[in-house]
């Protein structure tokens, strides 16, 4: 019992534990004023770019995959916002494989603050409003094409929770890979930017196959892809059932379960590198 | 023979990290993959878009991918050691060498991307191969062409990243130059979207900067579009480049190591 209750204080101090580290690394970074601001500002011209070349892929084509410009921003907003939010409060786990390397995984483990607190709140980078700001006009640009319903803002806001969540799991989860291989961090890349990437196009540029691995195993299709197309009143292209499109939040709890014991069973494994 | 040395010591050291590019190649096959159906759809209503055909626009994005890590287009190899060494105070030792700054360093950096170009380079093209049955060179003039091209392209990226790496002597801090850099050459270079169907006049203008050095020119000669005069007049401009570039290193060096104190001492 007494240790239940030790475990839920800890749970509850975590989100200003978190505050008090991330406040730290804000005011390090802004150390180096000039670094800092060319940062935010490269920051979300990484992203705008990116926008820019899928807007100039329009002044080849009206459409892209059968959808148009508008309603590609929608589904590019709704995922960088996700990605952006995800990479701005737990980025940070994707170092986890430097940690183990130099040994301070061993001293956040002495420290008596949750780990993954730590670890993610470790070089919290404020510069990342950059890209979220960014993704937001995006997404207000697509939403403003949208025939708005009470039930259409509520799922929209639910989409919006879920991809967060989902790309918040996809970071934890493909990093815990760390604490088996130390410097293999651009394979969780391949999954978090990779989805980011995949889910700004629809998906019916995708043949069939990919669509069904990204539904059925690594759900990214419910980041944006269920949600939008009843946002845009859209029939699913690939004949999937219409209820696809409220399971976004169920498929987000469960990817938090999975990367939740990905983290428990990585940090079980980890042995120190005794340096 | 001294240069020579640098580079083999470098490509033996960037080969030491066996996961790293393990991990890399997946990361790089799966962006081609996604890139390769984007553009699929691309092309399927526009058969001719900037002179490519489905075909040529699929092989694009696989050299593309094999150029990202050779070319640095993010970034990173050897500049990265000496803007760390600036910030340290440790390049005064390196000022100190009866070498050049430059050639050490980019002896160095050709020593990385000869491993980058046989690893992440040859992997991506070969899955390109494989699941999109991407164009090879036409000809013998086209392979060699494209060979000399991209050892230019490795140049011109390293007289840019080594501009950044130098704004440490003033700033101390590289970073934020570095990722504006980075971004800049992922569009100018045509990584996000090949130069050749940018709309006139950002077409034209992007064609003639350093960037279109990175992937457009080595993938146009790879994929014949450029041919015979058309190939000598792409590698002259992209020497050109490299002329105008690593004599401004050269006068930001010089300004640097007169100007500036050394940190540290």
């Amino acid at each position: 019992m007494a240790e239940t209750s030790t475990r839920l204080a800890g749970v509850r101090q975590a989100p200003r534990e978190y505050v008090w580290i991330a406040r730290m690394w804000v005011r390090s970074s802004l150390a180096y004023p000039t670094s800092f601001w060319i940062l935010t500002v490269s920051s979300a011209l990484i992203t705008l770019l990116d926008f820019v070349g899928l807007a100039l892929m329009f002044h080849t084509v009206p459409a892209l995959g059968g959808f148009s410009l508008q309603e590609i921003a929608l589904l590019y907003g709704a995922s960088g916002i996700g990605i952006g939010v995800a990479d701005l409060v737990i980025g940070s786990v994707e170092q986890i494989g430097a940690y183990v390397r130099t040994g301070g995984l061993d001293s956040m483990l002495t420290r008596p603050v949750p780990l993954l607190v730590q670890v993610c709140a470790d070089r919290f980078a404020i510069r990342r409003l950059g890209r979220i700001s960014q993704a937001v006009v995006v997404f207000v640009y697509g939403a403003w094409w949208v025939d708005w319903t009470p039930a259409k803002v509520g799922l929209a806001v639910l989409m919006l929770v879920s991809a967060c969540l989902i790309f918040f799991s996809l970071f934890v989860t493909f990093s815990c890979i760390q604490f088996w291989t130390l410097d293999s961090t651009e394979f969780a890349n391949a999954f978090t930017y990779g989805g980011n990437t995949m889910t700004q196009y629809p998906m019916t540029i995708f043949p069939r196959e990919v669509l069904k691995g990204l539904t059925f195993l690594l759900p990214i299709a419910f980041v944006n892809w269920y949600p939008c197309l009843y946002l845009l009143d859209r029939p699913d292209p690939f004949g999937m059932p219409s209820w696809f499109a409220v399971l976004s939040p169920l498929v987000a709890v469960l990817t938090v379960a999975v990367a939740g014991l990905a983290w428990r069973t990585g940090v079980r494994h980890y042995t120190s590198t005794g340096s | 023979m001294l240069y020579a040395a640098v580079a083999a010591r470098s490509f033996r050291r960037f080969s030491t990290y066996r996961t790293a590019t393990l991990a890399g190649i997946f990361t790089n096959s799966v962006f081609g993959v996604i890139y390769s159906y984007a553009y699929l759809a691309l092309w399927h209503q526009r058969p001719d878009a900037g002179g490519y055909d489905a075909t040529d626009a699929v092989t694009y994005v696989w050299i593309g991918q094999a150029l990202l890590m050779t070319v640095a287009l993010w970034g990173g190899g050897t500049t990265d050691d000496l803007a760390e060494r600036i910030r340290t105070g440790d390049v005064a030792i390196d000022l100190y060498r009866p070498v050049g700054l430059i050639g050490w360093y980019l002896a160095g950096d050709l020593g990385r991307a000869a491993y980058h170009v046989l690893t992440r380079g040859v992997v991506p093209t070969v899955l390109g191969l494989l699941l999109f049955q991407i164009a090879l060179p036409a000809d013998a003039a086209a392979a060699l062409g494209f060979v000399v091209s991209l050892v230019l392209a490795v140049v011109t990226s390293f007289a840019i990243r080594f501009l950044v790496a130098c704004s440490a002597f003033w700033l101390l801090d590289q970073t934020g130059v570095r990722m504006l850099s980075g971004v800049l050459a992922i569009f100018m270079s045509g990584m996000t979207l090949p130069l050749v169907i940018f709309p006139e006049p950002l077409r034209s203008i992007a064609l003639a900067l350093p960037w279109a050095s990175y992937l457009q020119t080595p993938a146009d000669i790879w994929l014949g579009q450029r041919t015979g005069f058309g190939i000598l007049t792409g590698l002259a401009v992209q020497a050109l480049w490299i002329g105008v570039l690593l004599a401004l290193c050269q006068v930001v060096l010089d300004a640097a190591t007169r100007k500036v104190v050394v940190q540290g001492g």
